[in-house]
């Protein structure tokens, strides 16, 4: 991990219509870090991170990734931006007519030169990563709901961006499914120095592999809390950051 | 611009091949055929100590020479790239090849095993939805009039404005393609008899099942093939419910009933269509109506309505069925909507050839 600025955002609001969803949301992701976004149900945790890779308008403030600013980039700016980043979506989003190997392909043929054997075996590398090596032939509905949030990870991966984006990976896992999801993130973050933006309210693996978090509360409409996982879960005094991460009813 | 780099080098102990520069998305698909070429030359080594940068598709150029080429120079985090895409590699070994063979005999045999199997599957959904409509008349609390309500209101209502604009310019065009013929007879005083005849026996209730299935039934299928896909159907049977009486039973009888009404529109649409053109070439809609009461019988509506009630059944009871026999995935319930269009018309159509030689044998 170094200084270097992957992430960074001031004064973000998202409003859908006249209901604001948040408001002047800052923070700062660094190179090699593993930020959570957190928060409980409703809070606009996906809604941040739609606004940060441009998918939900911002109202008010500026998102910068990678040192560009997605709202005033052109198209051209927008498309390299896209290229540098990878994002898992909650469900996977795997196509469903193509396998497993072809979903990792596809970014590859899209968006590189590289003949067809470089990529098959690149989409064989990226699977073979993340565990599902001996899967690349199966269609996205012939696996489970672990494995395709793993070949989405694959998938984001394709093009070795230095940001990946994780919506819910862990949502609806079992504990052990899970925990090798925590550790295959952290593993991909410590050999390859990528950073990782992890939407997520499972408390297990916001403690396991967060480096920094912000906390989101649906009524504040924002940020109620910033820092290091374990230190607010021991030191936090904001009653609802106590209450999450104590596992106790508000 | 490429800033990867390819350089065959000649010794005594044999060929070395060194790479430098930028290993990347673009300098390993710039290098790609180059590689192949110089992989032929059985190299002794590869020298990476000119390379800048390696990531995983750089890995993959590399890893090409396979394990018994050594790799030279690398720097640590060079080799840290590249061990790792060897384990992932190793972690995913080829696929299988799949059989090419041509096998035409396999193939037709599959092709009739898997018709026979739909055929059965096919007996089996109907006797099901018979047994689950002797239940509801034993129980008819279990039978759900809203549902039913709803698919009146959808694929009878909604269908009205469609079939009256198709009813009528279908009218109107056998009626001018068939007075050019009849006109060389003087004979033009005849064509209620033929458009009549034909809309009422056989174009009435086909179109009509045609708007039934290209509507409704591709509807149905993707309505019932996306709660499939969904496990609702599951989550249903789970709780008890029979997913025939919830969910098939109210879109059969509402197939039934709706298809007669929609026959009925096509038909007089039809006749408005054809009265239109009869104006226009100078014959009063008296002398149309008069031909119309002494050539058409009763028989002939009748039929054409008991024929419709029947499609309706069909195309309603093959959306359904292609909707709960859907397969895994979002193409599944395209394919249940395709299957459900195509089968319904091909059984309209067929059911239609079968009513033809039993109303010619019964006299009607």
């Amino acid at each position: 991990m170094n200084d270097e600025t992957v992430i960074r955002v001031e004064n973000l609001a998202v409003s859908f219509g006249p209901r604001t969803i948040f408001k002047d949301v800052s923070f700062e992701v660094k190179r090699g870090e593993v930020f959570i976004i957190l928060g409980g149900s409703g809070c606009g945790k996906s809604t941040l991170l739609k606004a940060l890779i441009g998918i939900v308008p911002i109202a008010a403030g500026r998102a910068e990734m990678l040192g560009v600013d997605l709202a005033e980039a052109d198209a051209e700016g927008r498309l390299g931006l896209l290229q540098r980043i990878g994002v898992m979506w909650q469900s996977g989003a795997l196509f469903g007519n193509m396998t497993l190997s072809e979903n990792v392909e596809l970014p590859l043929e899209e968006h590189t030169d590289l003949p067809r054997p470089a990529r098959e075996a690149l989409a064989r590398a990226k699977l073979g990563l993340v565990g599902l090596g001996d899967a690349a032939g199966r269609l996205p509905a012939e696996i489970s709901g672990g494995m395709a949030k793993r070949a989405g990870i694959a998938r984001a991966m394709a093009l070795d961006p230095p940001l990946l984006i994780l919506d819910e990976p862990s949502a609806g896992l079992d504990p052990i499914t899970s925990a090798g999801l925590d550790k295959l993130i952290l593993d991909i973050a410590r050999s390859t120095g990528t950073t990782f933006v992890v939407v997520t309210h499972e408390l297990q693996s916001i403690l396991a592999i967060g480096d920094r978090c912000i906390m989101l509360d649906k009524e504040a409409q924002g940020m109620i809390a910033t820092g290091k996982p374990r230190e607010l879960r021991d030191t936090a005094t904001h009653r609802t950051v106590r209450s999450f991460f104590r596992r106790e009813a508000a | 611009m490429t800033e990867a780099f390819l350089t065959l080098r000649a010794a005594p102990e044999g060929r070395t091949l060194l790479l430098s520069g930028k290993l990347n998305a673009a300098g390993a698909a710039a290098l790609w055929p180059v590689m192949t070429r110089a992989l032929e030359e059985k190299p002794k080594a590869i020298d990476l100590s000119g390379v800048e940068s390696l990531d995983s598709a750089g890995a993959i150029l590399v890893l090409r020479a396979g394990n018994n080429v050594p790799v030279l120079g690398a720097t640590p985090d060079v080799l840290a790239v590249l061990e790792r895409n060897r384990a992932a590699l190793k972690a995913a070994p080829l696929p299988a090849e799949a059989p090419r063979d041509f096998a035409p005999i396999t193939a037709f045999g599959g092709t009739v095993f898997g018709s026979i199997q739909a055929a059965l599957s096919g007996i089996a959904f109907a006797g099901e939805a018979l047994v689950a409509a002797f239940r509801v008349l034993f129980r008819p609390r279990m039978f759900r009039g809203a549902e039913f309500l709803r698919h009146l209101d959808e694929i009878g209502l909604r269908a009205f404005p469609l079939t009256l604009l198709l009813g009528f310019l279908i009218g109107l065009i056998l009626a001018y393609q068939s007075s050019i013929p009849l006109k060389r007879f003087g004979a033009e005083i005849f064509v209620p008899n033929l458009v009549g005849i034909s809309l009422l026996r056989e174009l009435g209730p086909l179109l009509a099942g045609v708007v039934l299935a290209g509507r409704t039934g591709s509807a149905f299928a993707a309505e019932l093939g996306t709660m499939t896909v969904n496990e609702e159907v599951n989550a249903l049977r789970i709780m008890g419910i029979d997913p025939m009486v919830m969910l098939v039973l109210p879109r059969l009888l509402a197939g039934i009933l709706v298809m007669p009404a929609l026959t009925l529109a096509m038909n007089l649409a039809g006749l408005a269509g054809m009265t239109v053109v009869m104006e226009s070439l100078g014959f009063p809609w008296s002398a149309v109506s008069n031909q119309l009461q002494q050539w058409l019988s009763l028989g002939d509506l009748t039929g054409g309505l008991f024929k419709s009630a029947c499609f309706g059944l069909v195309i309603a009871a093959i959306g359904c069925r292609a909707g709960l026999s859907a397969g895994f995935g979002p193409r599944a319930v395209g394919d249940a909507a395709t299957a459900a269009v195509v089968g319904g018309i091909v059984a309209i159509v067929a059911m239609d050839g079968f009513f033809a030689i039993l109303f010619f044998r019964l006299g009607i």
